[in-house]
C-alpha cells in the first residue's frame, strides 16, 4: 500500500529527465502514473528514483501531421478521447482510449506512459501495433523512431534504452478501425483484446491479452490477404500466440475468444 | 398518525456525505505506535524460527512473535460444537495454517516505516502439504490438527442416508452444487486502536459487527476483568457478518499494555482478502424426488462445508443450511447431512446470508431439474408444492418453526409484476428466430431465517432534560440506517419528532449490553426492545405527569400527535416532554424516565420470490443481467426506504456470487484472487436497476410485526440468476453451469454439452 | 523531504512530504482531512477518489509530489456553509449511501461527471462509475442519485 522509499526528480525538460535516468541505472520514468505507481504501491516495482515527466506539457499535443497523426506522448487518455483531429482522422484510438480504465485513470494515465509500460493486456499499445504506430523516442545520442513492429519485446518490456524517454507516438490516418475488448467486468484489463484495421489498403489485426506482449494476427492477415472472409481468417486467430491463463481465463478460453472477436472485429471493419 | 411506514430519509447522512464518518482509521490518537502484521505466504508450514534482527535494526522498530505473546488462543464458543483442539493461537507458534496466519507483530513509529520493517522480517519455513479443498481434507490424510487426528469439525444429521427416502417417486434428479468461497469485501478494510488509560482500563476501538462481545473477547484472551475493558466500535464501513472479533484487534489490545503506549492498526486490502474470515464454501449434493405430475415427496442434501484452517461459525453454518434445507416447499420426507473440514485456506464466517443462500440455491437448482425432467413448467411446479398459507405456525421436518409466510402469493405477485408470460413468450420468439444471444429467465422461491439464534438485544430510552430521547441499543448500524429507523420506532411511542430521538450504539462503556449486529436481527429485536423501553417510559412519564398535573396517574394519557401528557378528555392543562423533563429535572427526579429492556423473541422468517432476465452470449459465454424483479416480504416495513436500499445491496451481493466472484487458490494456497483486480466483485456497470416489489406478511413474534430483510434479496438472487443461466442455455443441452456463471463456466457448459 | 504547495479546497496548504508520500495521505495525515478514504490497493475501488484541478482522480496514485501547484477539491470542499453541495444533496434524498465509505469517492466522480455530460443516460452513468466500488446500495439508489442531480442542474 505504501511504496518501498525513492528519491524524486521533475524534469524541467526531455533532455533534462534523459540526464536524470543516467544518474541512476534502477531510475525509471513517472508519467500519469496509473501503470507504475500500482506496481510501486505492492512493491512488485522497486525503482531508486522516480524522473517525473509529468509536467512536460509541450509532449501534450495531437497534430495532423500530413499522412501521420502526431500525439505527445504525454497526452492524456481522457484528452484523446475528446480531441477532434484523431476522432476525425484515426478514429480507432479515440475509441480505444475511451476504453482505457475507468474516467480516473483516464484523467491521469497517459498513451505514452501506457506503450512504455507495455502491458501485453494493454489496449493502446495493440491498436497501435495493428496500425504500425511509430514510437519517436529521444535519448542522449538523439532521437530515433522505432516502429511499434519492433517496439514490444517482452512483457513489460520495450525497446527503449534505459536512458530514452518515449516523447511522441505517429499513428497512419486510418478510417477503419476496430478494437474489441473482452471484459469479465467493464474496469478490468482485457481477457482479450482484438484490433483490427485497414492500413494502406491491407487488413491487419492485432491481439492484447494472448501473448507474452501484444502481437500481429499474422496467419489471419495472411488468410485474409489471400481471400478468406471473416469467419474462415477467424478460424486461424489461434496461431502463433501464447496466451496466458488466470483467474479471468485460461489458455483455452482466451484462445476460443480470439477466434470469436476476430471474427467480430473483421465483421465491423 | 403513525411514523412507521413512511420513507424517511437518514439522519445520520449528513456526516457521511461531508466527510466527517468516524470511522476508526479516522481516529485522533495521539502517539500511537503503528503495528504491521507479517503474515505467512505458505498454506501450511511448520515454522522453525523468526530472524526480526534486520527488522528491528530499523529505527524505533520492535518485532513480537508467538512466543511473546501470552494471551489464550481463539476458541468457538461451544454452541457451535466445533471439534475441541483446532483453537487459533492470536499469533501462529510452530506451524501455519493458511496463507495470511499471522506469524510476527512488527511495532513503529508510523505505517510505512512499519511495511519496510516487515519485509525484512525472516522467518524460516519448512513446508507442509496442504490440504486446499474439503475434497483434499475430508480424506483425512494431511492432517491441520494432528494431535485431533481428523479434519472433521463439525458434523450434523443423519449418520446412514434411508435407502427408501425416494420410495414412490416416479422421478428423482439429483446434482452437485458448490456454492464457492466469496469475499465479504466491505469497503472499509479492518481497522483497530488500543489505548490504556492512566486510570488502567484499556479501550479498545474496532471495525467490529459486535463491541459487547469484543469486549469478552478481548477481557477473556487477556486475563483482564471485563469491567476495565471499554470497546468502541465507532462508524463502521460495511460487515457484511465478518467484521466480528478478530485476533487483529486483540493483539492491539495485548500491545499496547504490553507497550504502555497507544497503538493502532489499519490493514491494507490485500491483506483484508487474506485476513478477513470468508464465507460460502459449501459443496451440496442434493437429489429431490416426486411423482411424474409434479408432487414433491422426498429431499435429500448432504452438505460438505470448508470451515478454513481454524474452525469457528463458518464451520458452523451447514447446520443451518440443514436447518432451512427444504425451504418453501411442503416435503414430506427430508434428510440431512452435513460435514464440515478444515482446510488450509483462509477461515470462514458468516457473510450475507450465513448458510442460507446455499440451502436455497441447491433447493432451487433441484427444483428447475425436477421441472425440467417432468416436463412442467418451474413456477408450477413451485406454486404446486408451496407450504399453505394456512398452515403457519409450520414446523418443517428439519425442526424450524416457520412463523408467518404467503409463498404462493408472492409468487402470483412476483409473476405478474415481471410479466412471466410475455417474457416466456419473448423467449419463444427468440429461440424460433435463433440467435447468438439467448435470453434466460430464471425464478427462486425462498424463505430464510433471521435472528437465527433467537435473541434477546438491549434497549434503553432515556429523557434527556430539554425533552428529547436518547436510545441507546445494543444492536450496531454499519450501514443499516438504525440511527434512522430505531428513532422513528421510538419517536412513534413517544411522540417525539424523530430529529428528537437520538440512537447511541457501539461504546460499551454508554451502552450496557448488546449482542451486535448480524442475521438480519436487529430491527426485529433492537428495535423492538427500544419500543418496549419506550412504551415503559411513556408509562412512568405519565405517572410523573400525573403527579405535576395533580391528577390520578391512570387518568393521565399521552397525545402522540402533540408529545403531551394531559387528562384523558382534557387536553389542557398539558405537559410537553420538555416541560415535564424540566419539571422532573429541577426535583431531581428525571432520572426515572430511563428505563431498559432486553427483548428476545424467537426467529422470524422472511420470504420472498425473485425472477432474473439474462441474455447469454454463446459465442463468448458472456451473460449479462438485464433484469431483476423481486418480491422481498420481511413482515412490517418501517422505513420502506432504508429496507429498498437493504434489498438493493442484497440482491447486488447475490448477483455477485451468481455472475462473478469466486475466491480462488492457487496450488501453492495462496489465492489468485488477492485483490480487487483478480477479485470479481461488481460496478454499477455491471448491474442493472432493480424491481422490487413489496409485500408485508408480519411476523406474530414482536408487537410491530417486522422480520429481518438485510439479507433476503442475497438468498433470493443467486439462484434466480443461476437458474437463469441455465435456461437460457437449456436448447443447447446444457443441464448445469458452475458457479459463478462467468463467461469460461458458461463456455465450458456449452462445450460439454456440445460433446 | 520535499515541500509541496497547493490549493485544497480553496485554501492554500502546505506541507513537507517524503517522495513515496501518496496524495491521499497527504490530505489525510497531514492536511487532516480524513473524508478521503483508502479502500483498496489496487486502484480499483475509487473511494479515494477527489477532484485534481477540476477532475476525477484517484488520489492513491498520484504522489503528493505530482500534486504540487495544483488545485484540489475533497469532500470536506463540495458543501457551503451548513448547506449541502446539491449533488450531496440528491444522495442524500435517494438514499445513495448506506455505510458511507465509498460515498466521498462516488460524490466526487459525479461532480465530475456531470461537468463533463451533464445529462447522462443510465447506461453513461453506470459505465461512468466503473471504477468507484460499493459493497452496500447494489448501486441502484447511487444512479438515482446522479439522475436526481443531472435533473437538478447540478
Amino acid at each position: 500500500m505504501i511504496p518501498a522509499a525513492f528519491t524524486y526528480h521533475r524534469a524541467a525538460s526531455v533532455d533534462d529527465a534523459i540526464e536524470a535516468l543516467g544518474q541512476d541505472e534502477d531510475a525509471k520514468v513517472l508519467a500519469g502514473g496509473h501503470s507504475l505507481i500500482p506496481a510501486l504501491k505492492l512493491r512488485i516495482a522497486r525503482p531508486s528514483v522516480l524522473v517525473d515527466v509529468g509536467r512536460l506539457d509541450d509532449l501534450r499535443y495531437v497534430r495532423d501531421d500530413g499522412d501521420r497523426i502526431a500525439i505527445g506522448a504525454l497526452s492524456r487518455h481522457s484528452g484523446l478521447v475528446a480531441d477532434a483531429v484523431l476522432r476525425r482522422d484515426c478514429p480507432v484510438v479515440a475509441r480505444t482510449a475511451a476504453l482505457v480504465g475507468d474516467p480516473q485513470v483516464r484523467h491521469r494515465g497517459t498513451i505514452g506512459g501506457s506503450v512504455a509500460h507495455a502491458d501485453p493486456a494493454s489496449d493502446l499499445p495493440t491498436v497501435l501495433l495493428a496500425l504500425d504506430a511509430d514510437l519517436v523516442a529521444r535519448g542522449p545520442d538523439g532521437e530515433r523512431t522505432i516502429a511499434a513492429a519492433s517496439f514490444f519485446t517482452g512483457p513489460f518490456e520495450t525497446a527503449l534504452a534505459p536512458r530514452e524517454v518515449l516523447v511522441e507516438i505517429r499513428v497512419p490516418k486510418v478510417e477503419r478501425g476496430v478494437y474489441l475488448k473482452h471484459t469479465r467486468r467493464a474496469q478490468d484489463w482485457a481477457t482479450v483484446g482484438v484490433a483490427a484495421a485497414v492500413v494502406d489498403g491491407a487488413t491487419h489485426v492485432s491481439f492484447a491479452s494472448m501473448a507474452p506482449t501484444p502481437i500481429r494476427a499474422r496467419a489471419v492477415e495472411e488468410a485474409l490477404a489471400n481471400g478468406a472472409g471473416a469467419a474462415e481468417a477467424a478460424g486461424h486467430a489461434g496461431e502463433g500466440t501464447d496466451p496466458p491463463s488466470d483467474v479471468t481465463g485460461s489458455a483455452q478460453y482466451r484462445a476460443h475468444l480470439a477466434h470469436v472477436y476476430v471474427r467480430r472485429a473483421l465483421e465491423q471493419l | 398518525m403513525s411514523i412507521l411506514g413512511n420513507r424517511v430519509v437518514r439522519v445520520e447522512d449528513p456526516r457521511f456525505l461531508r466527510g466527517e464518518g468516524r470511522y476508526v482509521e479516522n481516529l485522533e490518537l495521539e502517539g500511537a505506535l503503528s503495528v504491521t502484521f507479517v503474515r505467512s505466504p505458505l498454506a501450511h508450514a511448520r515454522v522453525n524460527a523468526v530472524d526480526a534482527s534486520a527488522a528491528e535494526a530499523l529505527p524505533n522498530v520492535r518485532v513480537f512473535t508467538g512466543a511473546d505473546v501470552d494471551a489464550h488462543p481463539f476458541g468457538p464458543p461451544p454452541h457451535w460444537h466445533i471439534a475441541a483442539g483446532m483453537e487459533r493461537p492470536l499469533v501462529a507458534r510452530d506451524v501455519v495454517r493458511f496463507a495470511g496466519d499471522i506469524v510476527a507483530l512488527v511495532v513503529s513509529e508510523d505505517r510505512a516505516s512499519g511495511l519496510d520493517a516487515a519485509e525484512l522480517v525472516l522467518v524460516d519455513y519448512d513446508p507442509l502439504p496442504a490440504a486446499l479443498s474439503i475434497e483434499e481434507a475430508v480424506k483425512d490424510e494431511v492432517l491441520l490438527f494432528p494431535e485431533v487426528g481428523s479434519n472433521v469439525a463439525n458434523r450434523s444429521g443423519v449418520e446412514d442416508f434411508d435407502d427408501g427416502l425416494f420410495d414412490g417417486c416416479d422421478v428423482v434428479v439429483s446434482g452437485v452444487l458448490v456454492s464457492q468461497r466469496l469475499v465479504a469485501a466491505p469497503l472499509e478494510p479492518r481497522s483497530a486502536a488500543a489505548v490504556v488509560g492512566d486510570d488502567g482500563r484499556l479501550t479498545v476501538w474496532a471495525t467490529s459487527q459486535t463491541p459487547h462481545t469484543g469486549k469478552m473477547v478481548v477481557a477473556g484472551l487477556l486475563g483482564l476483568d471485563p469491567g476495565d475493558v471499554r470497546v468502541v466500535s465507532p462508524d463502521v464501513g460495511g460487515g457484511f457478518g465478518a467484521k466480528m472479533v478478530e485476533p487483529e484487534a486483540v493483539l492491539v489490545a495485548w500491545l499496547a499494555r504490553t507497550l504502555g503506549r497507544p497503538v493502532r492498526w489499519t490493514e491494507t486490502r490485500s491483506e483484508n482478502m487474506l485476513g478477513l474470515p470468508h464465507g460460502r464454501g459449501q459443496r451440496l449434493s442434493f437429489a429431490l424426488g416426486g411423482t411424474r405430475d409434479g408432487k414433491l415427496l422426498a429431499y435429500r442434501l448432504e452438505v460438505l462445508g470448508d470451515g478454513g484452517a481454524y474452525p469457528a461459525l463458518g464451520a458452523y453454518l451447514p447446520n443451518l443450511t440443514a436447518l432451512m434445507a427444504n425451504g418453501v416447499y411442503a416435503i414430506p420426507k427430508v434428510e440431512t447431512r452435513t460435514v464440515s473440514v478444515v482446510t488450509n485456506t483462509t477461515p470462514t464466517t458468516s457473510i450475507r446470508g450465513a448458510g442460507r443462500p446455499e440451502a436455497t440455491q441447491a433447493l432451487e437448482r433441484a427444483i428447475d431439474l425436477f421441472a425440467a425432467e417432468t416436463g412442467l413448467d418451474p413456477a408450477d411446479v413451485r406454486r404446486a408444492n408451496f407450504i399453505s398459507a394456512d398452515a403457519f405456525p409450520y414446523l418443517t421436518p428439519t425442526g424450524a418453526t416457520y412463523d408467518s409466510g404467503d409463498y404462493e402469493a408472492a409468487l402470483d405477485l412476483l409473476l405478474r409484476s415481471a410479466g412471466y408470460d410475455a417474457l416466456r413468450e419473448e423467449q419463444r420468439r427468440r429461440r424460433a428466430e435463433g440467435s447468438v444471444v439467448e435470453l434466460g429467465i430464471g425464478l427462486a422461491a425462498y424463505v430464510e431465517i433471521s435472528n437465527p439464534v433467537g435473541e434477546a438485544e438491549f434497549g434503553e430510552v432515556e429523557i434527556t432534560e430539554d425533552g428529547g430521547a436518547i436510545l441507546r441499543t445494543g444492536s450496531h448500524s454499519h450501514g443499516q440506517g438504525h440511527e434512522t429507523t430505531f428513532a422513528m420506532i421510538a419517536a412513534e411511542r413517544l411522540g417525539l419528532p424523530v430529529e428528537r430521538v437520538v440512537v447511541q450504539r457501539g461504546d460499551t462503556d454508554d451502552v450496557a449490553k448488546g449482542t451486535g449486529t448480524f442475521g438480519s436481527k436487529s430491527t426485529q429485536i433492537g428495535g423492538v426492545a427500544g419500543r418496549v423501553a419506550a412504551d415503559a417510559v411513556v408509562e412512568r412519564a405519565s405517572s410523573l405527569a400525573a403527579d405535576y398535573l395533580e391528577a390520578s396517574a391512570t387518568d393521565v394519557v399521552l397525545d402522540v400527535e402533540t408529545g403531551r401528557f394531559h387528562v384523558a378528555d382534557v387536553p389542557t392543562p398539558a405537559l410537553s416532554w420538555a416541560e415535564l423533563a424540566s419539571k422532573a429535572s429541577a426535583d431531581g427526579r428525571l432520572g426515572e424516565l430511563r428505563i431498559a429492556h432486553e427483548f428476545q423473541a424467537a426467529p422470524t422468517f422472511p420470504f420472498g420470490c425473485h425472477l432474473a432476465v439474462v441474455e447469454v452470449d454463446t459465442d463468448t459465454g458472456k451473460v449479462e443481467l438485464v433484469r431483476h424483479v423481486a418480491v422481498d416480504d420481511a413482515g412490517t416495513l418501517v422505513n420502506p426506504l432504508i429496507a429498498e436500499g437493504q434489498v438493493h445491496g442484497g440482491i447486488a451481493f447475490g448477483v455477485g456470487q451468481a455472475l462473478f466472484e469466486e475466491v480462488v487458490y492457487a496450488e501453492d494456497g495462496y489465492p489468485l484472487t488477492g485483490t480487487f483486480v483478480g477479485y470479481g466483485f461488481p460496478s454499477a456497470a455491471e448491474l442493472p436497476s432493480y424491481e422490487r416489489i413489496e409485500m408485508v406478511t408480519p411476523t406474530p413474534n414482536n408487537p410491530i410485526g417486522v422480520k429481518g430483510i438485510g439479507e433476503s434479496g442475497t438468498v433470493g438472487s443467486t439462484p434466480a440468476v443461476h437458474n437463469a443461466v441455465i435456461d437460457a442455455l437449456a436448447p443447447h443441452g446444457v443441464r448445469d453451469v458452475d458457479l459463478p456463471c462467468n463467461g469460461e463456466n458458461v463456455w465450458k457448459a456449452l462445450q460439454e454439452a456440445r460433446g | 523531504m520535499t515541500n509541496v504547495v497547493l490549493t485544497v479546497n480553496g485554501e492554500r496548504r502546505e506541507a513537507d512530504v517524503e517522495p513515496r508520500q501518496l496524495l491521499v495521505y497527504l490530505l489525510r495525515d497531514q492536511l487532516g482531512l480524513k473524508g478521503t478514504n483508502v479502500g483498496c490497493d489496487t486502484s480499483s475501488c475509487g473511494a479515494c477518489t477527489v477532484l485534481l484541478d477540476g477532475e476525477s482522480v484517484k488520489s492513491c496514485t498520484v504522489l503528493a509530489l505530482q500534486a504540487d501547484g495544483t488545485d484540489v477539491t475533497t469532500i470536506e470542499g463540495l458543501a457551503t456553509g451548513d448547506g449541502l453541495h446539491p449533488v450531496q444533496q440528491a444522495f442524500h434524498e435517494q438514499h445513495a449511501l448506506q455505510c458511507g465509505f465509498c460515498t466521498p469517492g462516488f460524490v466526487l466522480a459525479t461532480v465530475s461527471l456531470l461537468r463533463e455530460s451533464p445529462r447522462p443516460s443510465e447506461e453513461e452513468i453506470r459505465h461512468a462509475l466503473e471504477g468507484n466500488l460499493c459493497r452496500c446500495t447494489g448501486y441502484h439508489n447511487i444512479v438515482r442519485a446522479v439522475e436526481a442531480a443531472a435533473e437538478a442542474g447540478a
